[in-house]
């Protein structure tokens, strides 16, 4: 197959216009949220430590809250984050950057192991589905992608605890190493990506699966499928030749729509296996309202979701030669 | 200081050890050698269930002492006696009570190898109150004038006005002027890269998951014999016994009803902490049914505050007649009172307080009801709010118990009832003077029930300015003396805190705790001392 590179040039740069004015929405109605809410971010910092005065109080206000209405706050957050600057986090008392440069690749590890895991398993899952639809493989993989649709990640992360970590006793049961070495070997992170890949995997699993089952079995019922059986192709080819190949298509889309779900995912999953990813200092941004350290995971989030699209669209046009890259 | 083991089974000390080393072989974390073989365990793993925000002294890291990293000038033994730590005695107080002066330590050393002189003391204190440092706790140094340096080894502080408790606030850990100086103090890389003069030192902080400590061999006070501490950060309740089970943990702070899933386990004890954090609720003097001084009384009576014990906090806390726990030397022995429903309803019934139709009273056509608020989420305080609603309907008050963020709550302190917490045990004066003096009535989250009593008062500032130890103590007895008479809060209960850990180390103690409970506190609050079993 070649790839047309100047039609996926335009493409990437087309979409690099496009995200402008999203990345400024986003980030625009971040800061406008921030203005609005009830929330106060002095007396989350503050936290527990009952007894404030009112001098203390009024002194950390002046210190923690920015001027000016919020698009001067987006503005002048704007331009220092342009200049390399993403602010300082109230709640973690370090430098947004900092923030999320110690934890952001643990989080890539954890999602991108869990992705291709269930983008894997899904398609197999999901050929061996619609192989025979209606067929006891199909029945079986069908409802358990039902069921585990319904299952929220947190749940299905604490009963994986309790099986392998309490019962079986064969993989630690959160962090990133054992709790009494501070040295990140492979093995042991390995054992201790185990749990939280495998829940994460599991929770992404049951969209790809059905996408996939119901794409290959549309395939099965269509005139290229029938011509090839006609003239004697293998099942195996046809399976996998034709109407995996076509019944994939849909499946590539889903691949750019579901990266939200997958970070949010991954969210809850971090915080119950200690994971330390990205995930703790965002769930701390959100409950001390620390709005510069939430403004750049969110403009953050919304760039992930526009490369997924983004990633979707070009594997969809290399896939399907019907497909113009130059038109979308 | 009380110490609850729970050792079910009746196993001898020596077979636990043996047990806990069986088990600990078995289980994920003991990979390396670190159980030492034999039983004794240099290293322990402690669950804890918040991370701290900075580990800086200087952004209130460790404000009340036990840092690991840091020593203060001063620090609390076990029974929460004072003793020198970086100073070399108790401070010296002028007659007047305004001057303190400390002799320092010469043998010290930062871990990064430069020598502790006064003027990191001077640092650490003159940092904490400028107005740029973002430290919420800075109040608590608000009696400081100034702190100066008496030559390299020796500190003098001058406060504005005579504050006796005020060494108490001298355990706070000292910063390193050469290591934080040309920080930004707020974000600076000593927030998470601290240097101390503390019995161990920080080797990694994986934020989300753990807090690694190791033993400083240089430390003045002698190297500590558990020479690795690591602070797991687990901050579901559930997951945090889950792993204390299956040995990746080997002690946590844990709610009662999960910490009684261990009573039966070999080799895993259970320890209650007693604590100053009492759950209390405040009766605004403005409004006119909670400002009334018999309704306050009858409600002081109607509530169980036993059942209170038993019911939500499973046994695992005391009956609070007023800030200061019953089992502190500073507890007005004889104020205690009894549960009495029917004196209650006889007070209101003499005080004017009728019962009307719908079961509840009234006078004057002031129909006796209040909204209690409660912070969302806080399922303790909820329990507590529930429990004394009900207590106060058997009297005929009605009250409405409502939840919502801080945020709301803080706009209706004035008006409205709040189910409120806190607790400081170091002195009577950290516990009552914020809750009770008028000068602070609805200031910030000081004395949020607007309580204002002239004797009160007048008790309060002698505790605090008054040098003699006899003199403070009848002062703060009168005080909890006249919170029977007109008790602006309805103290409830003083909450335990609960501890499940592996029996395997020797000196293991509590002190008294606060209600901020961080990695400071908890059984290893002294983990420096422990002994490793052998």
């Amino acid at each position: 197959m070649t790839v047309p590179w100047p039609a996926v040039a335009r493409l990437v740069g087309r979409r690099l216009l496009a995200a402008v004015p999203v990345m400024v929405l986003v980030t625009l109605g971040m800061f406008a949220v921030a203005a609005a809410s009830p929330f106060d971010p002095v007396r989350r910092y503050v936290g527990d430590a009952s007894g404030a005065s009112q001098e203390t109080l009024d002194a950390l206000r002046a210190n923690l809250s920015p001027d000016g209405t919020f698009v001067e706050q987006w503005w002048s957050w704007l331009t220092s984050v342009l200049g390399g600057d993403l602010g300082q986090s109230m709640a973690l008392r370090q430098p947004v950057s900092q923030v999320i440069a110690e934890r952001v690749g643990w989080s890539l590890l954890l999602c991108a192991v869990a992705f291709v895991g269930s983008v894997l398993l899904g398609t197999a899952l999901g050929v061996l589905a619609a192989r025979r639809e209606g067929g006891p493989l199909d029945r079986l993989f069908s409802s358990l992608a039902y069921t585990l649709q319904a299952a929220p990640p947190f749940w299905l992360a604490l009963l994986a605890i309790w099986l392998f970590a309490l019962q079986l006793d064969v993989l630690p049961a959160g962090g990133l190493t054992d709790a009494g070495s501070d040295t990140v070997t492979a093995g042991s992170l390995l054992s201790h990506l185990a749990l939280p890949a495998a829940v994460l995997t599991i929770s992404q699993l049951p969209w790809f699966v059905l996408y996939v089952r119901q794409g290959v079995s549309d395939a099965l019922h269509e005139d290229p499928v029938r011509g090839a059986r006609a003239r004697g192709v293998s099942e195996r080819t046809v399976l996998l030749g034709h109407a995996l190949r076509s019944g994939l298509l849909p499946v590539l889309t889903l691949v750019g729509t579901r990266v939200p779900e997958l970070i949010t995912g991954a969210l809850l999953v971090e915080t119950v296996f200690s994971w330390p990813g990205i995930a703790s200092a965002t769930v701390r941004a959100a409950t001390d309202t620390d709005f510069p350290l939430l403004a750049a995971l969110a403009a953050f989030s919304a760039l992930a979701v526009l490369a997924g699209n983004l990633l979707a669209d070009l594997l969809y046009g290399l896939a399907d030669p019907r497909v113009d890259l130059n038109e979308m | 200081m009380t110490v609850r083991r729970l050792i079910r089974g009746g196993a001898a000390p020596g077979a636990l050890a043996v047990l806990v080393a069986v088990a600990g072989c078995s289980a994920p974390s003991d990979e390396g050698d670190d159980s030492g073989g034999s039983g004794g365990q240099d290293s322990v793993v402690v669950g804890i269930a918040n991370e701290p925000e900075t580990l800086s002294p200087l952004l209130g890291y460790g404000k009340d002492g036990n840092s690991k990293i840091f020593d203060g000038l001063l620090r609390h033994d076990g029974e929460m006696g004072l003793e020198p730590a970086l100073a070399t005695e108790l401070p010296e107080i002028s007659d007047d009570g305004l001057t303190y002066r400390y002799p320092l330590r010469e043998d010290v050393s930062f871990s990064d190898g430069q020598p502790f002189t006064a003027a990191d003391v001077v640092f650490t204190y003159e940092t904490i109150l400028d107005p740029g440092t973002n430290n919420a706790a800075k109040g608590e140094l608000d009696a400081i004038d100034s702190v100066e340096a008496d030559g390299d080894h020796a500190v003098v502080f001058t406060l504005k006005y005579p504050f006796a408790p005020f060494a108490e606030r001298t355990v706070l850990p000292i910063a390193s002027e050469r290591a934080a100086g040309d920080q930004d103090v707020n974000t600076g890389a000593y927030n998470t890269e601290p240097v101390g003069t503390g019995p161990y030192v920080l080797t990694d902080w994986s934020p989300g998951e753990r807090i690694s400590l190791t033993a400083n061999p240089e430390y003045w006070g002698g190297e500590p014999e558990v020479r690795r501490v690591t602070m797991a950060v687990v901050p579901d309740d559930d997951v945090r016994a889950t792993r204390l089970r299956s040995g990746d943990l080997d002690a946590a702070v844990l709610p009662p009803n999960l910490a009684e899933g261990f009573a039966d386990e070999d080799g895993m004890v259970t320890i209650n902490a007693e604590s100053a954090d009492f759950r209390a609720v405040t009766l605004p003097s403005d409004n006119p049914v909670t400002g009334d001084v018999d309704i306050r009384r009858a409600l002081d009576l109607a509530v169980d505050r036993e059942l209170m014990v038993e019911s939500i906090l499973l046994g695992a806390g005391h009956p609070a007649y007023n800030a200061i726990p019953t089992a502190s030397p500073w507890f007005a022995e004889g104020t205690e009172r009894a549960f009495d429903r029917e004196g209650a309803g006889q007070l209101l019934e003499q005080a004017g307080w009728a019962l009307q139709d719908d079961g509840f009273r009234a006078r004057d056509g002031q129909r006796a009801e209040f909204t209690l608020w409660y912070p969302a989420g806080d399922r303790l305080r909820q329990e507590h709010a529930l429990a004394y609603a009900s207590d106060a309907k058997e009297i005929g008050i009605d009250i409405t118990v409502e939840s919502g963020s801080w945020e709301i709550i803080d706009g209706q302190l004035a008006e409205d009832a709040v189910l409120s917490g806190g607790g400081d045990p170091a002195d009577p004066d950290f516990q009552l003077y914020t809750l009770l003096h008028s000068e602070l009535a609805g200031n910030g989250y000081n004395n949020m029930a607007h309580y204002r009593n002239p004797a009160v008062d007048e008790l309060l500032d002698e505790g605090r300015q008054s040098g003699d130890p006899a003199e403070r103590e009848a002062a703060y007895e009168a005080v909890q003396r006249e919170l029977v008479e007109d008790p602006g809060y309805t103290f409830l209960t003083h909450v335990d805190h609960v501890y499940v850990m592996a029996d395997a180390w020797d000196g293991v103690t509590t002190q008294v705790e606060p209600h901020d409970h961080g990695l400071g506190h908890g059984p290893w609050w002294n983990v420096e001392d422990w002994r490793v079993r052998s």
